[in-house]
This record gives structure tokens, C-alpha cells and sequence, in this order.
């Protein structure tokens, strides 16, 4: 891993929104780093935030939504001068962001593609869009890309499928179409927002390998949105587990499956539909996740935390460093020195033994 | 326009001739069991009624008179006018009134859905700011006045008051003298169609697909006209037809007030004056007018929206 380049990094973020119940603190110091050519995940329950950091990133937060403070940087290189240029795109204006950064360096794969298609237009057209829009190709060089881009997504008669309206495709091929237009201005970022939950289980294999294969043929870096840990297994280099708002674990694939440090990921590996073992009873994770239109106070996974400390309940818990590794951090006072010997549940334990066994470690 | 859309077209068609067929035996049937006829003059003793009852064939069965009507009307003879115009041919005397109400209604109708459309965009793009409040307020009065009460008005104001525009149609000045009733039927129409865009635009401007369009990159302009207007405008094509109906139908009074010789005005005479041919071809160009426009519609709706047109799968 030598000469990573961190292209985007997330520091501190807090948004928040209005509604009509008040104001609700969605991201509440989100901290995130992508390098360039790696894949990270971002994984959690449900109204966790894991959308709307995404959607911050590429500005196309909902209207009541505001960035109350934090960065995110983003690093690129300029296409004709190699001109190197970082900017915080909280500060970029609505136009530029449209002119510069999305869709042209950051491209965006949505969850439904049954829905994320103009339904009133060829997918031909939504693909060569873009391109034309952005780089002012003529429509022969725009179709030409496109054709291309329909073939590299695996689609057959891509010819034919240029005229065709979104209503025409199965899902699984409109979300290779949704690919392609993300694709089509050649982006060095591209965020995956649960690119696989609307589909069903066999097209879902086939979109995350294709997505695997076009990221190391194009060199991208991919930020993948998911709630299946069995996704982010397959894809990711990195894993950023979120709850209520915040990151509370992160670390490289082995780190946060085989050697995870907090119990809210104890709680969601515990989780997991798994065959080996005997239990009737599928693990849940008691209560629920904190309403964020009040102020937390403490460690929000507090309240659903057998483990929980005292101070839990006061302080929030920083993120502290995993003895032993540079890439593995953990939001919780069980990782204070003076905090009390915590082991995870047995039950755990005993399935990331079998993980182990059959990824052929030890 | 490909295979399938001409023969959707051509079943519709068929569909139309079969709905005429019977409208217009209903018509025939409904008008022959009013009471009295067309001759209503008390110095015609019982032998010249018959006498002229005969003439025009009014004495036979009545199946023999719709068989006879159906005839000739298949060769464009409508017949003629017993009572408003003694004589005259039906097809002219009905056209010339039939063109100025067609105008009008073209008219009004164009100009409420233009106005309707931009006053529907403008209120969607502000929503929830004074601008999209005006836009409701404009809506609801004109929805909840009818036509001849801003006929009316318009006169009042702007014909008799300000003197901007003649208060009774005249054929030397078929404009200007056409300003203030088409103003007039057109408010219901800018009322409907901005409610209807409003609504449409809001909900595709919150879909899926103009989040991943915004994701692209693309402008507030191109976001709009390009993805936004058409993906509306689809639901709004709908409530054209009905509209442009109850404009052609509602015209009576506002033809009233302003004095417009049209097809409503005829009409209703006819029906007072038992005038059978005359109402049966205004009936029945009523009936046509509607089935065109929904007919016209319909095909519209299909070339804009391609699931329709290209139906569900390949």
C-alpha cells in the first residue's frame, strides 16, 4: 500500500435538517477518507446518514437540508495542465459544483433503477447527455462513447438499446444503464448508493463484479452505501461503520470483520443471517436507533448497549486509534486504557472463527 | 408514427363511427317524443298540417324517417330548417356558427393552457413562497367563477367602461370583438391547467430521475426543460380534452352575453322552436367535436409519453 493518495477526505461534517418537527441533526462529525484507486464502505442501519453524507459530497442534499460545519475536500488533477487543485466543496457555489464536480469528477449510482431513469427519454440520449453537456462532444462522438460505454456495462445489441426507453429494460439492465451515464464523463469518484438492494440476488452479483471490473480497468475510487454486510465483504477495502450520524468503527475488511472493537458492529456482524450456526434465533440489535431531532447526549449506541460504560451515558466517546494498527479506529470508552477488559459476545466470536476458517485463515 | 399507432388509431376510429351510430339514433328517438312540432303557427287548420308533414316527410314510421335521415346525412344532407331559417340548408347555416364557436373555443383554449402551463411552473419552481400563493389564489377564482361572470366583468370593464374592446361580437372586427369572450372562457382553462402543472411538476421534480439528472451535472435550466416539463406535461394532456369540452359546451351564455351567433346560441333556439333538424345537427356536431378532441388526445398522449405508445416490454 505504498503511495496512497487520499483524493477525498470528509472532516468533521455536521448537517442538519429543518422539518416541521424541529431541526434534526442527520450527520453529527462524520470523518472519512477515500484514497485514490480504493474502495471504502459505508454501512449502517437505516436514517444512520449514510445517504445524505454521499449526497453532500456531490451537493444534491434535499432543499431543508444545511452543512452546518466541516470540510470535504476533494483533490483532482487538471485534465490538460495536470495542474494539481484541492478544494472543500462545502464552499463550492451551486454552479460550480454543477460545472466542475459533478457527474464530471464524482458520478453517482442510485438504489432503484426502476425509478432513477427519465422515463420519457432514450436511454441513448441520458447516456450521451452528459458528455455533450459537459465536454461539448458532437452527437456523433457522444454516440459513439456511449455505445462503447453500453458494451463495458455488459449490455448485448447496445445498438439497438440506444432507442430504447427505460420502461424496455429488466432492472438489472437499467442499472448497468444508470452505470454508464455515471461513467460517461469518466469521473475519478464514483459513490454507489445501495447500487443492489433493488435487485434481486443473482443480478446483484453481477453488478457488483461489473463495478469491481470497471473500477480497476478505470483506475476509480468507489464509495459504496450499503446495509449488506455480505456487499461490503466482497467489494470494499475499507469499511466505515455508521450510527445516528457519526462513525463509530473503522478499518480494512479484515480489521472490522475479524477483530471488530465496538459493540454496535458486535451487534450488526451478530446480525447477519449466517448457515453454520445452530441458533433458532436470528441475533437483533435491542431498541432502536435515537430520534435526532433532540440532542444526544453521550454515546447515542449507549441506550442499546449491554456493554455501555457510566461515562457512556456523559461523554461521547472520541475516535480512538487500535493498538497494533494504523488504519483501525473505534468511537467507544471500552477502548480507553483504563476501561474495563471487554470481550465481544461468545456467540460472535465463535462465527468469526468459522469466517476465518472458511476464508482460509489460520 | 409506426405499425401499432395506426392501428390503434384506426380501432379508435372504428370505435368512434359505432359511438355516432348511436348517439345520433338516440338523439332521432328522444327528439321525435317531444311533445308539438315543427309548425306551431295556430291559423294551420289539421289538413295543411298534414300537408306539410308529408312535405318533409314527417308523416312516416319513425324507423322509415331515421333510415331516410341516416341516408342522407352519409351524403352530407343534414336537411333543412323548418323554423329559424325557413329552408336554409342545415350544413350552412349550422357551419358558419359551428366555425365561430370552434374559434373561440381554439381560441381560449390555447391561450388558459399557455398562461396555465407557465403560471403551474412558475408556482411549482417558488413553491411554498408568496409567488406559488398568488398562483393558488388565481387558481381558485378561477375555478370557482364561471365563464359568464368574467364575461360580465370584462364587459363591464373593459367594453363599456375603459371602451378597450367592442362589448358585442361583430363579424367586421372578428378579433378584437373576440378578445373578451375568449379572456373570458379561458380563466377556467389557466385555473385547471395551472393546478394540474403545479402538482405534476412538484412530484417529478422530487423523482428519482431528476435527482440523478442533477447528478449529472446539468443546469437548473436544462434540468427543467429538458426532464422536468415533459415528464408533467404528460398528466396535463389528460385533462386537456375534458377541458376543451366543457369550453365548446359552455360557451352558451358567454355566446349569450357577448352576442356571439354560435353553435350554442343555435342550439338552444332550435330546441325551443322544435326545429328537429337543426338540433339533431348540432347535437350531433357536439358529439363529433368531442370524440375528436378525446380521440386527438389520446394519440397526443401516446406520442409524448413512449410507454404508451410503445406499450409495456418490447
Amino acid at each position: 500500500m505504498a503511495e496512497r493518495e487520499k483524493i477525498l477526505e470528509i472532516k468533521d461534517l455536521r448537517i442538519s435538517f429543518k422539518t416541521t418537527n424541529g431541526t434534526v441533526n442527520a450527520i453529527r462529525g462524520v470523518n472519512l477518507e477515500l484514497h485514490k484507486g480504493e474502495t471504502i464502505a459505508i454501512v449502517g442501519e437505516s436514517g444512520s446518514g449514510k445517504s445524505v453524507t454521499t449526497k453532500a459530497v456531490m451537493g444534491i442534499m434535499a432543499s431543508n437540508a444545511t452543512i452546518d460545519s466541516g470540510e470535504i475536500n476533494y483533490v483532482w488533477y487538471d485534465e490538460d495542465t495536470g495542474e494539481r487543485n484541492e478544494r472543500d466543496l462545502t464552499k463550492m457555489s451551486e454552479s460550480e459544483m454543477g460545472k466542475i464536480i459533478r457527474g464530471r469528477k464524482i458520478a453517482m449510482v442510485f438504489q432503484d433503477p426502476m425509478t432513477s431513469l427519465n422515463p420519457t427519454m432514450t436511454i441513448g440520449k441520458q447516456i450521451m447527455e452528459p458528455m455533450i453537456y459537459h465536454y461539448g462532444k458532437s452527437k456523433e462522438e457522444a454516440h459513439a462513447k456511449a455505445l462503447e460505454l453500453l458494451q463495458l456495462v455488459g449490455i448485448t445489441n447496445a445498438e439497438d438499446r440506444m432507442n430504447n426507453y427505460p420502461h424496455q429494460l429488466s432492472g438489472g439492465m437499467r442499472q448497468r444503464v444508470v452505470i454508464a451515464i455515471a461513467l460517461s464523463c469518466d469521473p475519478y469518484v464514483l459513490i454507489c448508493d445501495e447500487p443492489t438492494t433493488a435487485l434481486d440476488v443473482t443480478i446483484q452479483a453481477k453488478i457488483l463484479e461489473l463495478i469491481k471490473d470497471i473500477q480497476s480497468k478505470k483506475d476509480l475510487s468507489v464509495i459504496y452505501i450499503t446495509h449488506d454486510l455480505g456487499v461490503v465483504a466482497k467489494v470494499a477495502d475499507f469499511v466505515n461503520v455508521m450510527y445516528a450520524g457519526k462513525i463509530v468503527e473503522r478499518g480494512t475488511i479484515e480489521e472490522v470483520f475479524y477483530d471488530p472493537r465496538h459493540p454496535y458492529t458486535w451487534g450488526l456482524l451478530s446480525a447477519m443471517p449466517d448457515l453454520s450456526t445452530n441458533d433458532p434465533e436470528l441475533y437483533t440489535i435491542p431498541g432502536a436507533p435515537p430520534n435526532l431531532a433532540y440532542e444526544i447526549k453521550g454515546d447515542a449506541f449507549a441506550p442499546r448497549n449491554q456493554f455501555a460504560l457510566n461515562i457512556d451515558k456523559r461523554i461521547d466517546p472520541p475516535l480512538f486509534p487500535v493498538p497494533g494498527s494504523d488504519t483501525h479506529l473505534c468511537a467507544s470508552w471500552l477502548m480507553h486504557e483504563k476501561a474495563p477488559k471487554v470481550e465481544m459476545p461468545e456467540s460472535l466470536q465463535r462465527r468469526i472463527a468459522n469466517m476465518k476458517k472458511e476464508a482460509g485463515i489460520e | 408514427m409506426n405499425k401499432g399507432m395506426m392501428k390503434y388509431i384506426g380501432k379508435r376510429l372504428a370505435i368512434s363511427a359505432a359511438t355516432l351510430f348511436v348517439i345520433i339514433l338516440v338523439l332521432f328517438l328522444m327528439l321525435k317524443l317531444m311533445p308539438g312540432t315543427p309548425f306551431n303557427d295556430e291559423k294551420l287548420t289539421e289538413a295543411q298540417l298534414a300537408v306539410l308533414m308529408a312535405k318533409y316527410g314527417l308523416d312516416k314510421p319513425i324507423m322509415v324517417q331515421f333510415w331516410n335521415y341516416l341516408r342522407n346525412m352519409l351524403t352530407g344532407d343534414f336537411g333543412v330548417s323548418y323554423v329559424i331559417n325557413k329552408n336554409m340548408n342545415i350544413s350552412q347555416l349550422v357551419g358558419s356558427a359551428m366555425g365561430i364557436s370552434f374559434r373561440l373555443g381554439v381560441m381560449a383554449t390555447i391561450l388558459g393552457t399557455v398562461i396555465g402551463i407557465l403560471l403551474g411552473i412558475v408556482a411549482a419552481l417558488n413553491k411554498n413562497t408568496w409567488i406559488d400563493s398568488v398562483s393558488t389564489i388565481i387558481s381558485v377564482i378561477g375555478v370557482s367563477i364561471p365563464s359568464f361572470v368574467f364575461a360580465l366583468l370584462l364587459v363591464y370593464l373593459l367594453g363599456a367602461r375603459w371602451r378597450l374592446f367592442p362589448t358585442q361580437y361583430s363579424s367586421s372586427k372578428p378579433f378584437t370583438s373576440s378578445i373578451i369572450p375568449v379572456i373570458a372562457l379561458s380563466m377556467s382553462v389557466i385555473a385547471n391547467v395551472a393546478r394540474f402543472t403545479r402538482t405534476e411538476m412538484i412530484s417529478v421534480l422530487g423523482s428519482d430521475y431528476m435527482i440523478l439528472a442533477k447528478a449529472k451535472g446539468l443546469d437548473q435550466r436544462t434540468l427543467i426543460f429538458k426532464h422536468a416539463l415533459r415528464n408533467s406535461l404528460i398528466p396535463v394532456i389528460t385533462i386537456l380534452g375534458p377541458i376543451m369540452v366543457n369550453i365548446m359546451t359552455g360557451t352558451m351564455v358567454v355566446e349569450k352575453i357577448c352576442g356571439i351567433p354560435g353553435l350554442g346560441k343555435l342550439l338552444i333556439s332550435s330546441i325551443q322552436q322544435n326545429d328537429y333538424n337543426v338540433t339533431l345537427a348540432c347535437s350531433f356536431l357536439y358529439a363529433v367535436m368531442y370524440i375528436i378532441i378525446v380521440l386527438v388526445i389520446d394519440v397526443l398522449y401516446g406520442i409524448i409519453d413512449p410507454r404508451i405508445r410503445l406499450g409495456k416490454g418490447d
